[in-house]
């Protein structure tokens, strides 16, 4: 904070500021003017980072333990009752049970990141595949697949509708979760509302910096939602019908 | 904060230790969360349950259902409780009124998916039986519907007591308070007071699927 602290003891950190802002008015526009290349911004671009890796290496993993769990059917409902008990852990809670092990790190609030993206996309992808239809995989032996072509050619295609709509859920709670992240270190957008709350709750920031995080989740569905019609577009073919 | 603390695994032991050393405090905290996720519950039941279970019923408001569920999971529990701090100011309702519209959506959209999803044949056969709309709602889809409404309950219930957790900042007590304040009560009391919400909120996780296993009608698979 290099602001001087200076002015009015109701809100020391912003005692320079417009009169909206020493009065801690509803929204002060000339504070968000001011402060989005300095502390708004980052945190966005931090929060998004967060999210990407989490998400990728939640997607990765949950992939790898789809293809076991679907691979060899014993191993499903332990995989599936583990990712169930960390989804369980309140994400403030999970961060600090971390710590001991971690530390105040990014890679602290991955793991818990990560944790949460497991059973969402797990679930989604074994109810997929599980959901292929008998007579698609009748129709691949019929042909002469092998067992991978079976399962890249026939069985991923046709569970694809299900994994994207638990990537667009995982998306989205992580990026509401990752707000809380700003407990253990100082990144995302939970940050600017740390701060604004411990500063008397100063409104303007937390309105903004709120308002991202939610923009940023719809947004980041929108998205997604566009990627599912472009990779599956016999979906809506079918709803069409 | 002293981190070199932060880096001992045995601060697990501490917890534990702490856990044991203080369990009048654990407890009041406890019963504050409690107190706090069930009145957060009770309200979302009451103002998501019905209106999900007639929206289904009637087969109408699939919009309505499924862009609540969508802005519900977009809206993070921390933004809540700050906006609310800002509307309503420090206490008992602010903290409340977040809890409930994290509450709501799961609960909405899972009961309306229930009932909407119930095999029609069943329902024209119980109106064919004379049986009134309240009757069918009460006597054949909803029993039918009840697992998938339980699950949302669940995810409604967990949802309330991990956010509890967050409501400390805004003065809204619990075991949060514990966990926010390590000035206080050290690293070994915010990991005790975080293996006890997990406690917490697996309990109740548990809970609800017993129920959910005890009332499911056997022909149907629990998925």
């Amino acid at each position: 904070m290099s602001l001087v602290l200076a002015g009015g003891p109701v809100i020391p950190n912003f005692g320079q500021g417009s009169a909206c802002e020493t009065q801690n008015g509803w929204f002060c526009t000339d504070w968000v003017h001011e402060h989005w290349g300095d502390t708004l911004q980052p945190a966005l671009v931090q929060h998004i980072e967060l999210s990407i890796i989490a998400i990728a290496i939640g997607f990765v993993l949950a992939f790898a333990l789809a293809l076991v769990g679907f691979r060899y059917r014993l191993l499903d409902p332990p995989i599936g009752l583990a990712a169930d008990f960390l989804y369980t852990i309140p994400s403030l809670a999970l961060f600090q049970l971390l710590v001991p092990f971690t530390g105040l790190t990014r890679t602290t609030v991955e793991i818990a990141l990560v944790s949460y993206t497991l059973l969402i996309l797990y679930r989604n992808m074994i109810e997929g595949l599980r959901a292929v239809p008998p007579d698609a995989l009748e129709a691949a032996r019929g042909s002469g697949f092998t067992r991978a072509q079976t399962f890249f050619r026939v069985e991923l295609p046709l569970a694809l509708p299900a994994i994207l709509a638990g990537l667009r859920i995982a998306t989205v709670s992580t990026i509401s979760i990752a707000t809380v992240a700003a407990f253990v270190i100082p990144n995302g957008l939970g940050r600017p509302i740390f701060i604004a709350l411990e500063q008397n709750v100063f409104k303007t920031e937390i309105f903004t910096a709120g308002g991202l995080a939610v923009a940023l989740a719809l947004v980041a569905d929108g998205l997604l939602v566009l990627a599912q019609r472009a990779l599956t577009p016999w979906t809506r073919l079918e709803r069409q019908a | 904060m002293t981190f070199a603390d932060a880096f001992r695994p045995e601060t697990f032991v501490d917890a534990f230790r702490f856990i044991g050393d203080n369990p009048h405090l654990l407890l009041d905290k406890a019963a504050q969360h409690v107190e706090l996720s069930g009145a957060a519950l009770g309200i979302a039941l009451i103002l998501a349950l019905p209106l999900g279970l007639w929206l289904g019923h009637l087969h109408r408001g699939l919009f309505l259902a499924a862009s609540v569920s969508n802005v519900g999971r977009a809206l993070p529990s921390l933004v809540l409780i700050a906006f609310g701090l800002t509307i309503l100011g420090i206490g008992f309702w602010n903290n409340t009124v977040a809890l409930v519209v994290l509450a709501v959506p799961p609960i909405l959209t899972n009961a309306y998916f229930a009932i909407d999803g119930v095999d029609r044949d069943a329902v024209e056969a119980a109106r064919g039986m004379g049986l009134t709309e309240r009757q069918v709602l009460l006597r054949v889809e909803l029993p039918l519907g009840l697992p998938l409404v339980l699950a949302g309950i669940r995810i409604a219930a967990i949802f309330v007591i991990a956010t509890a957790t967050i409501a400390a900042i805004a003065g809204g007590g619990g075991l949060g308070d514990i966990i926010v304040n390590q000035a206080t009560y050290g690293l070994a009391g915010v990991i005790g007071a975080a293996l006890c919400v997990s406690a917490l909120a697996f309990s109740a996780a548990l809970i609800l699927a017993v129920v959910r296993r005890a009332v499911s009608p056997r022909q149907v698979p629990v998925s």
